[in-house]
Formats: structure tokens, sequence, C-alpha cells
């Protein structure tokens, strides 16, 4: 698990694909953070929920490469052919993509440490939005990894993400539209509406847990892709 | 040291592997024969643990595949078709990252990793990236790449395929010189290779084993007939009926005709009796001059065919 972990992390930083992702993110995020310096406002949780909203853009193109190029270049063989069973594989390929979103997100304290230091308040708020928001990029991770143990062609695991990701965004929007039992589907998918107990302040046990076994049930799942294309290919 | 018993894989309808079950004692390199599609891959991704078979089982070391798969991975090196190198890694962290995955000792590592990089002559592109070296080296990277851990078995799947004539037989040197310390599986759809490298040969056909032996015992107890090609000037059913009254033939078939009295024969007599001389002795008799006389001896090229070609008969 160690060895693929560096070794994706490396991949991720001697490839120009990490610095554009992170790059691209923070350039978002400043824009969106321009005005609260300009006009002052005091809460930066606004600019977590936005920022959040900038992961489904950034988290796919992220995770797209991760399974899939070990498939399309016959890489996996050796991966699955050594002495490491496949949960460690996967999980060793999500931890290397968190630390990628690890240090973007890391990059983003300058922010409200900016925003301290000209006068605004250190809240509880601001630290369990960072919370949530960390929370928030394993949970996507996770849907970007699977997306990318389906399909050995990148692209269509990027859009197999985004898709994916977008319905989890619009879910709680169109669960109130529709009512009934599609609602209650939709809520179990709705990452958002736990997502702004966080941005309250308010630290509650059940949206951690909701967040922590959306990541494993995702990450479980490529594992059982994984083995199920084991007993079915040549 | 490896134990196939029984080995079957199926995709749906189809059946890549039938009931195969060979042994494979320690230190032996045994070459794994037959054309495209015959399931040479498919037996070769099985054992390695890479795909699970439908029935029956490998033990390597007496581990079972399916019960104890770390402990068979552990002891095999596996070169597939295509070797399984990261474009975008330097050689040198390739292995690195090889002997993490294979969980090297760490004080090895260093040692094992330049012992290697020298038996496969990378040494001087160890800081390359793999996806700028040539096909050649690209292969020996994957070699390099099985070697890592010190397996006790290797199995190489075609792993001179591609390479140019001098790679090839680097190539092989190679796997000859590993051969001492190492079991090896070998495979290939070309003969010479085979029969260069291995001491014991499995033909395989359509997903069923045709033969098991040595390469020297196939090429004799295969060959059931000895055939000669002789030009013989005459006419054509005179000179045939003579060589058929000759003791021990078995066939005659004019294949060719120079001009209108010189024709060529292909003679095929029972094996243990040489025709060449009562042959020349009755064209003498009837002044029909041999003007050329070649034996033809079966090559282990014509008995993998004939193996190969039978099978479709019957099938």
């Amino acid at each position: 698990m160690k060895a693929i972990f560096w070794k994706e992390v490396k991949s991720y930083f001697y490839s120009p694909m990490a610095y554009i992702l992170i790059g691209l993110f923070i350039l978002l995020t400043s824009i969106i953070f321009m005005p609260y310096l300009r006009y002052g406002y005091g809460l930066f949780n606004n600019v977590l929920e936005t920022m959040g909203f900038i992961l489904i853009v950034v988290i796919p193109i992220l995770t797209m490469r991760i399974l899939a190029e070990d498939r399309k270049h016959g890489t996996e063989v050796l991966l699955i052919t050594s002495p490491v069973n496949i949960t460690s594989i996967v999980v060793g390929k999500f931890l290397a993509v968190y630390f990628v979103f690890f240090v973007m997100t890391a990059l983003t304290f300058v922010y409200p440490i900016v925003m301290v230091a000209f006068g605004a308040k250190f809240t509880a708020q601001l630290v369990g939005g960072y919370i949530g928001f960390l929370l928030l990029g394993a949970t996507y991770i996770a849907v970007g990894v699977f997306a990318s143990s389906l399909t050995e062609n990148q692209v269509i695991a990027v859009i197999i993400s985004y898709v994916s990701l977008l319905i989890m965004w619009l879910a709680d929007s169109v669960s109130t539209l529709v009512g009934g039992f599609v609602a209650k589907v939709l809520n179990w998918f709705s990452i958002l509406s736990r997502y702004d107990d966080f941005n309250r302040g308010i630290l509650g046990l059940s949206p951690v847990v909701y967040y922590l076994s959306f990541t494993a049930v995702f990450l479980f799942l490529t594992v059982r892709v994984i083995e199920k294309r084991r007993w079915s290919q040549g | 040291m490896i134990e196939i018993q029984n080995l079957t894989k199926r995709y749906g309808q189809i059946t890549a592997v039938n009931n195969i079950s060979f042994t494979v004692d320690k230190g032996e390199i045994l070459g794994f024969l037959g054309p495209n599609g015959a399931g040479k891959s498919t037996t070769m991704n099985i054992i390695t643990g890479y795909i699970p078979s439908t029935e029956g089982t490998v033990k390597v070391d007496g581990y079972d595949i399916l019960e104890s798969p770390r402990e068979v991975k552990k002891r095999i090196g596996f070169l597939p078709e295509q070797p399984p190198v990261y474009m975008d890694m330097t050689v040198i962290d390739y292995l690195n990252f090889v002997a993490d995955l294979k969980k090297v000792d760490k004080k090895q590592k260093r040692s094992q990793i330049s012992d290697i990089m020298e038996l496969v002559k990378i040494g001087d592109h160890r800081n390359r990236l793999i996806k700028n070296l040539s096909k050649g080296y690209k292969q020996r990277v994957g070699l390099a790449q099985a070697l890592v851990g010190s397996p006790e078995v290797l199995i190489l799947d075609e792993p001179t395929v591609g390479l140019d004539p001098k790679q090839i037989i680097e190539i092989r040197k190679l796997i000859k010189a590993l051969g001492k310390e190492h079991t090896i599986i070998l495979s290939s759809h070309i003969l010479p290779e085979v029969s260069a490298v291995c001491e014991r040969i499995v033909i395989i056909n359509k997903g069923e084993i045709a033969a098991i032996d040595t390469p020297e015992n196939l090429s004799k107890g295969l060959g059931s007939a000895s055939k000669l090609t002789a030009t013989i000037s005459g006419p054509r059913s005179s000179v045939e009926n003579a060589i058929r009254e000759i003791y021990g033939v078995k066939y005659v078939e004019a294949t060719s005709s120079r001009d209108s009295d010189t024709t060529t024969y292909v003679i095929e007599s029972d094996k243990d009796v040489d025709i060449r001389k009562p042959l020349f002795f009755a064209m003498a008799r009837l002044g029909y001059p041999i003007i050329e006389l070649k034996s033809l001896s079966m090559s282990l090229e014509d008995i993998f065919l004939q193996i190969v070609t039978e099978e479709k008969e019957v099938g």
C-alpha cells in the first residue's frame, strides 16, 4: 500500500498534472475570494461552499487516470500478480489522490489566515467548515476512483465522474421537487445537505459517519469491480 | 515446483484452456509452445494469479494459488506479453517501486537492483524515462521487474517477441543463464526459440496439451517416417513403379517436373530403413540417372505443424 501510495503521489508531482490542477483550483478560489476581501465580508464559510462546487470540476480530472491508466498500459498485471491484495491497491491509490487534494486544500488556508490577520474572528465555524470540506473531498475522490475502475478510457472515466457528482450535487434540489420515494433515494445521495451542518458550525457525528461510509462503500465497489473483471477477462 | 492439475478456463461459451495438467520440476526450463490463441497466455495468467481458473488447481511450491495467493505470488516473477512498465517513470524509479511492491528488504534493495540491472544490461539507462527506451530495452526492464525479489519461479510470456535478431540471441542467453537458479516457464510460438532454450516442451493447441517431451524425443518419436526428395531423369510412371517396389517405401509423389523427363519425387519410407542405396541400384538397373538426392529430416517445425494440424483434423 505504501509503495503504491508514494508511486502515485510522485507521478502526480513529477508530471504537470498536479501543478495545473492545483493552479486551476487556486485561481478559481481566488476569484471567489476576492470580493470578500474587497468588501470585507467576515464569513469565510460561503467561500468554502463555492469551493465545494469547484471540486466537482477538479476531482474527476485528478482521479480519471488512477486505475484506467493501469488497465490500458497493462501495468495492472504487475499490481495484481504482486503479493499485495486488491484492497490495498485501491486504498493506496485513493490516499495518493487524497494527498494531492489535501495539498490543494492546505494552500487555501491562506485566505482565512489573511482574513483573521485583518480583523475577522477565528471561529469554530471555520474549522468545522474545513473538516466538512475535507470529508466532502474524500467522497468525491471515492466516486472518481470508482469511475476510473469502470473503464480503461480516461475520457469516459472523467465523464462518468462528472455526471455522478453533478447528480449528487443536484440531488437536494431535485428531491424537493419530486417528493415521495424518489426523494428519499435522492436524499441518500445528497452530499450537500450534510455539508450545510458543517458550515453552520455544527459538528455532528452522523454527517461524519455518512461521509466516511459513503467513501468506504465506493472504494469497496471499486475493489469488487476489479475482482469481477478478473473472473471474466482473458 | 509447479503442479498444474486439470486446469480449465471458460469464458461463457468459449473454452480457452481445457483440462491441462503438467508439472515443472525445480530448476527446469519448460517451453510452452503453441500457435497464437492456443491458450498459452491464459494458462500463464492463471499460474501467476492474474486471473482465476474455472476448474482445476495450480500449486507452486506446495501452495495453492486460490487458497494462499500471497505465498504463490511471492515465489513468482512474471513477465507478461506486454511488459508492465510505467512509461513516465525512470528505470531506476520503476525498479525501486517494484521492489517496494514485492516487499524486498530495505537493506538488500539497492544491491539487488544494481545486480539485476547489470544482469539484464540496463545499467547505462537507469535514469532514462521508460517511454524513451527502445522496444528491446523495455523488454529488458520488464524482465528486470520479474527478477526483483529473487523469485524461485519465472514465468515469461513471449519474452523475445518484437525484438531484433541480436537482441533475441542475447535474451535467450540470459534466460539460459537464469535457468541455473530459477525454475522457468517460457512461452513462444516460435519453435527454434523453445528448442534452443528449453529442456522440455509442452505443445498446446486449442486449449489442450498436444504433446509433452524433450525437444530430442519430440523430433525422434513423432516423425513416424523418414522422407527424401529425389530428382530422377526418366519416364514418370515407370520411375514411380520402380520406387514403389523398393522395400520399406510407403509413399511416392511426383512434385515437380523440370523438363519432359526429369521429375522430382518425395519419397516416404519406414523410419528405420535407409532406402537411398536400394533406390540408387534400382534406378541404375533401369538406366534412369539420379540427378539429386536429399534426405528431409523432420525438423521440430514440421512436428509442431503436424501436431497442430492433426489436432485440427480430429477436431
